[in-house]
C-alpha cells in the first residue's frame, strides 16, 4: 500500500548481506608504505562510512581476527558542511558523513566498501590528509575583503538578489578538496586549482572587493595560475556543494583578460 | 611578531574566538590561536537559521530593547540582565559589520538586508545567508582573520588542543599547556591573557546535534583548575532531531507546521513498514494528550512528550524513535514547502520523507550554562576570559533561536578588549622565570604517559557510550532527583573505571585514542556539574524539567548555579541575579488559547500578522506562513513560542 505517486524511488538495498566488508587503505605515518586492511562489521540499517570507522575503531580487529590499531580519520560536523571527513569511497572522492553504506552497496553491487585517502595532499596517517595548502591558497589570492577596521561604519554596499545569490553559491565551498583531487593539472604545487579562483570570484564580484580586484588576480597569475587549467571539467562533477567552479575559471579569466588590457591603456 | 604588543591566547576558533582574536589583532596585539580542527571547520558552521539584531527594516517598531525583552522572558529571567541588553544594543552594528565583510546575507529587492521572523519574537529580526548563516558567518572572521595571519599579528595553531592552564603561585593564569594532535607533543604557550572559546559539550551526551570537536574537555580543564562553571543543568533539548548512527542532525519545527503527525506503532514490536500499518494501529500521542494543539504543542511539551514515550518503551521498535508523518500531504506540496530540510533527511537517512515516514527524535542542542563570566567575559581566575557557548552569559534557562551567532560575536568583541586592558593594566608579581611552565608541561606530560603504559580491561569508546547513555536517559528532558543520583553515581563509577583503561592505539603518531581517553575524564568531570546542578535545582524552569517540582520558584531558585571543582565532588553555591532591567514575570506562552485567538491578543502582533498576510500569495493560512518561515532553519528555532 505504499503510495508512491509517480515518484522514482531510489534503487534500494532489497537483499541487504548478512556481514559488510570495509578494506581501507592503511599508512602508519607520513613517508611509511601503504597497506590495506579488510574489517567485516555485521550488517545493520542506516549506517554510514563514519558509523562504520566507529565501530572499526572501538574494536580494531581485522576480518582474518588479527588484533590491529584503530584507524585514524578526520571527522566534525558529520553534517557536510565541515568539509574535513573527505576521503576516497569506492573510487569517489566524496564526504565519508553522507556516504550511507546502503547506497554504496547498490551501487557496487558488492558487500565491500573502499576507503582511501586522497591522493593530492600529504598523508598523515591512515585516511586523514593535511590540506594547508588549500588554506595557503585562499591567502594567496587575498580572498578577503579590505576593511577599514570592525569598527561601527553602517551597513555594506546595496546588492541586488542576483549578486547575492551568485556569491552565495560561491561563499559554500566547504575547503574540502574534492575538485582539486579530481582535478587532472592539480599536483603539489603547479596549479592552484578551481577552488582559490572561485574564492577569487566571490570576493572580485563584492562592490568593496572590486576595488581590489588587481591584488587577487596578480595571486592568479604566477606560474601556478589560473592559464594551468585543462578545462577537464572534473572540478564541477565533483563538488558536493554543487559550485560553478568552470564559471568562476572562465569569468576570472575574462577579467584578467580585461585587466591587462585595461591596465595597459593605463600606462 | 612585533615585541612591543600584548600576546593573547585564544582557544577555539569558531565564531567566538575568530571575533575576538579579529578586534586583538587589529588593535594591534599578537594572538596565539589554538584550534583542534582548521578554524575554518569549526562547529560554527552547523549554525544555519540566522542571527538575531534588531535593524527594524520592516516598519515594525523593533528595538534593541525588545529583542533584550523577548532574550530574558525566552531564558525564564534566569540571566543577569546588563550584559543581555548590551548584545541586543550591538546586534545591529554586528550584522552590518558582517555585510561589509562580504557575508552573502539574503536581499530584500531593494538591495538590502532581509529579515525573517524567529522563534521567541513577533519581529522580523533575523538575518540570514540562505540556510547557512552560520557557515557564512565564521567564514567571513576566517577571512579577516586570514588576513591578520598574513601580516603575522596572528599565529594559528591548528591539530592543537588545549589541555590545561598555567597558572602562578597568585593563582593567576599566565598561559596554557596543549597538546599537538599530530605528534602529541605538548607545548607551553606564554600568554598575557588567555581567552576561552570552545563552545559546547554537546559529546557529554554521546550523540548530539555538536561537531564531534564539541567535548567540552577544555573548559573542564579550567573548571578542575578553579574556574567557576554556571548553570550547567540548563541544556536545550531539540524535540525533532534525526537519529543518526553516529550523531543527531536537526530537523526544523516547520515540518510539523505544515501538518506532520508524530505517532507510533501501538505495538512497538511492530515490525512493518510504518506505511503498512493501518491508522488504527498507530498512536498519535500527541494530538490524543494535546487535543487543542496537537503536533504544534511549545517545544518542550513535544520534547518531553517524545522523550517518554520511547522511555516507556514505546519508541519504535522498542528503540528511541517516533514517526513524524508527512506523507498523508501531497509530494509537491512538500517540496514546495519543506525542499531543503527533506533534502537534508534524504541525503542522511536514504529515506525521501514525502514517501516514508520520517523517525525523529529529541537532539540534546545546546548548553546554556557554561563558564562564570562577569560582564566583561572575565572569569574567575585572574586573566582567564570566556566567550561564546563555553560561558554562560546570555541565554538563561532556555536559548531563543538565531540568538546563539549573535551571543557568539559579542562575546568574542568584549572579551578582546577587556584581556588587552587586562593585560595592559596587571601588575605582575615576580613569578617569570621561576619555571611554572616546565612544571605544568612536566605535568602534563606524566598525564600522557600514564595514560599511554596504563593497562586494563576498559574499552575507553564503551565508557563513552555508557556516559552518553546514562546522560542522555536521566539528564535531557525530564528529570527525577532519585536518578540524577544515580546518574552521579555512576559518572563517579565511569572515572573510576578511567583509571583502567588500554588505550587500543600502539602507533602514536596521529592517535585519536590518546586524545579522546583524556577528553572522556574532562567530560565526566562536567558531565557530574550538570547532573548534580539539576539534582540541586527543585524547580522547573526553561530546560530544566522536574515533574516532582513542576512550577518555577523564583523564592527560592532565581539564582545562578555556581559550581567548583573538588576532588570529591562538585561544590556547588547559588549567585543573585541582577534583575535591575525588567521586572520577573510569568513566562507562559501557552494558554491554551488557539494560535489566532491569542496572536489577536496582541495589537502589535495583529499588525504585524496583517503585514505579513500582504505578502503571501492568496490561500495560504496564516499558520503556513509562519511556519514557513521556518524553512531552510535547523538552528533552533522556537516556532512554538511566537505563536502563542
Amino acid at each position: 500500500m505504499s503510495e508512491t505517486n509517480g515518484h522514482s524511488e531510489k534503487k534500494r538495498l532489497t537483499n541487504p548481506p548478512k556481514t559488510v566488508e570495509i578494506r581501507i587503505t592503511r599508512r602508519e605515518k607520513i613517508g611509511a608504505k601503504q597497506y590495506t586492511e579488510t574489517f567485516e562489521l555485521p550488517y545493520r540499517p542506516n549506517l554510514n562510512v563514519i558509523s562504520a570507522l566507529m565501530d572499526i575503531r572501538k574494536n580494531p580487529v581485522t576480518k582474518d581476527g588479527k588484533q590491529t590499531t584503530p584507524p585514524v580519520w578526520d571527522m566534525n560536523c558529520l553534517e557536510q558542511v565541515c568539509g574535513i571527513c573527505t576521503m576516497i569511497i569506492d573510487g569517489r572522492v566524496r564526504q565519508a558523513c553522507s556516504a550511507l553504506v546502503d547506497d554504496l552497496l547498490v551501487a557496487s553491487g558488492s558487500n565491500a566498501i573502499t576507503l582511501e585517502p586522497m591522493t593530492k595532499f600529504p598523508n598523515v596517517r591512515d585516511l586523514k590528509v593535511d590540506r594547508t595548502p588549500m588554506f595557503e591558497h585562499l591567502t594567496k589570492v587575498k580572498a578577503w575583503i579590505e576593511l577599514d577596521g570592525s569598527y561601527s561604519l553602517g551597513p555594506g554596499p546595496h546588492m541586488s538578489q542576483e549578486v547575492q545569490q551568485e556569491r552565495y553559491a560561491y561563499s559554500r565551498c566547504m575547503t574540502c578538496g574534492c575538485c582539486l583531487e579530481a582535478c587532472p593539472q592539480y599536483h603539489e604545487d603547479n596549479y592552484i586549482g578551481p577552488q582559490a579562483i572561485a574564492q577569487a570570484r566571490l570576493f572580485n564580484m563584492h562592490p568593496t572587493g572590486k576595488i581590489t580586484i588587481d591584488d587577487r588576480l596578480e595571486g592568479l597569475m604566477d606560474d601556478d595560475g589560473i592559464t594551468n587549467c585543462g578545462n577537464a571539467q572534473n572540478c564541477v562533477q565533483v563538488c558536493p556543494m554543487g559550485i560553478p567552479l568552470t564559471r568562476a575559471i572562465y569569468e576570472t579569466n575574462r577579467d584578467i583578460t580585461v585587466n591587462a588590457l585595461f591596465g595597459w591603456l593605463r600606462k | 611578531m612585533a615585541s612591543k604588543g600584548l600576546k593573547i591566547a585564544v582557544v577555539g576558533g569558531g565564531l567566538a574566538g575568530l571575533a575576538a582574536t579579529m578586534k586583538i589583532a587589529e588593535a594591534g596585539h599578537d594572538v596565539d590561536l589554538l584550534s583542534i580542527v582548521p578554524v575554518k571547520r569549526s562547529h560554527s558552521v552547523c549554525a544555519q537559521g540566522g542571527i538575531n539584531g534588531a535593524v527594524n527594516t520592516k516598519g515594525e517598531g523593533d528595538s534593541p530593547w525588545k529583542h533584550f525583552d523577548d532574550t530574558v522572558y525566552g531564558g525564564d529571567f534566569l540571566v543577569n540582565q546588563p550584559p543581555v541588553k548590551a548584545m541586543c544594543e550591538m546586534a545591529p552594528e554586528i550584522i552590518y559589520l558582517f555585510d561589509r565583510m562580504g557575508v552573502p546575507f539574503s536581499r530584500t529587492k531593494e538591495g538590502l538586508l532581509d529579515f525573517r521572523r524567529f522563534g521567541g519574537t513577533l519581529h522580523h529580526r533575523t538575518a540570514f545567508a540562505g540556510a547557512s548563516t552560520g557557515q557564512q558567518l565564521l567564514y567571513a572572521l576566517d577571512e579577516q582573520v586570514r588576513k591578520f595571519e598574513a601580516e603575522d599579528k596572528v599565529k594559528k595553531y591548528e591539530g592543537w588542543e588545549m589541555l590545561s592552564l598555567v597558572m602562578d603561585d597568585y593563582q593567576v593564569c599566565r598561559g596554557l599547556v596543549a597538546m599537538n594532535l599530530q605528534t602529541l607533543e605538548l607545548k607551553a604557550f606564554q600568554a598575557d591573557a588567555v581567552i576561552m572559546a570552545t563552545g559546547g559539550p554537546g559529546m557529554i551526551w554521546g550523540k548530539s546535534t555538536n561537531s564531534q570537536v564539541c567535548t567540552g574537555s577544555a573548559i573542564s580543564a579550567c573548571y578542575q583548575q578553579g574556574a567557576k562553571y554556571a548553570n550547567g543543568e540548563f541544556i536545550q533539548v531539540h524535540p525533532t532531531s534525526i537519529p543518526g548512527e553516529d550523531k543527531l542532525r536537526l530537523m526544523s519545527e516547520s515540518a510539523r507546521g505544515e501538518g506532520g503527525r508524530v505517532w507510533v506503532p501501538k505495538n512497538p514490536g511492530d515490525t512493518r513498514k510504518p506505511q503498512d500499518i493501518p491508522t488504527g494501529e498507530r498512536w498519535y500521542f500527541l494530538e490524543e494528550k494535546y487535543p487543542a494543539y496537537g503536533n504544534l504543542v511549545p517545544r518542550d511539551i513535544a520534547t518531553r512528550e517524545i522523550f517518554q514515550v520511547c522511555l516507556d518503551g514505546m519508541g519504535i521498535g522498542g528503540d528511541n524513535q517516533v514517526y513524524l508523518d508527512l506523507t498523508h500531504i501531497p509530494a509537491e506540496t512538500l517540496t514546495r514547502k519543506l525542499g531543503a530540510i527533506l533534502e537534508i533527511y534524504e541525503m542522511f537517512v536514504g529515506d525521501d520523507p514525502r514517501y516514508v515516514p520520517m523517525r525523529i527524535f529529541p537532539g540534546v542542542h545546546y548548553s546554556m550554562g557554561g563558564m562564570w563570566v562577569d560582564f566583561e567575559q572575565r572569569t574567575n581566575i585572574p586573566g582567564l576570559f570566556g566567550a561564546g557557548e563555553c560561558d554562560y552569559s546570555i541565554h538563561g534557562a532556555n536559548r531563543l533561536g538565531a540568538n546563539s551567532l549573535v551571543s557568539c560575536v559579542y562575546g568574542g568583541f568584549v572579551a578582546a578588549p577587556s584581556a588587552i586592558d587586562y593585560a595592559k593594566n596587571v601588575e605582575r608579581k615576580n613569578t617569570e622565570t621561576n619555571g611554572i611552565f616546565d612544571a605544568e608541561l612536566r605535568r602534563q606530560q606524566e598525564i600522557n604517559d600514564n595514560l599511554i603504559k596504563q593497562t586494563g580491561s576498559e574499552n575507553q569508546y564503551k565508557i563513552h557510550e555508557e556516559m552518553g547513555k546514562v546522560m542522555t536517559d536521566n539528564v535531557t528532558v525530564v528529570r527525577y532527583n532519585d536518578r540524577l543520583q544515580a546518574t552521579d553515581d555512576k559518572l563517579v563509577e565511569l572515572l573510576d573505571r578511567c583509571k583502567h583503561i588500554s588505550i587500543n592505539d600502539s602507533n602514536l603518531w596521529a592517535t585519536q585514542a590518546v586524545p579522546h581517553a583524556r577528553q572522556l575524564q574532562n567530560m565526566l568531570q562536567l558531565a557530574r556539574v550538570v547532573t548534580l546542578g539539576a539534582l540541586n535545582r527543585n524547580e522547573s524552569r526553561g530546560a530544566h524539567f522536574k515533574p516532582d517540582f513542576p512550577e518555577r520558584d523564583d523564592e527560592n531558585f532565581l539564582k545562578t548555579t555556581i559550581a567548583e571543582f573538588s576532588e570529591e565532588s562538585p561544590i556547588l553555591s547559588y549567585e543573585a541575579v541582577d534583575i535591575s532591567l525588567l521586572e520577573p514575570r510569568k513566562r507562559d506562552y501557552s494558554s491554551g488559547k488557539s494560535k489566532a485567538a491569542a496572536v489577536n491578543d496582541k495589537k502589535d502582533a495583529a499588525k504585524i500578522v496583517v503585514q505579513g498576510n500582504e505578502e503571501k500569495p492568496e490561500g495560504v493560512s496564516r499558520e503556513s506562513i509562519t511556519e514557513k518561515e521556518g524553512e531552510n532553519i535547523r538552528e533552533g528555532e522556537t516556532f512554538n513560542e511566537e505563536k502563542n
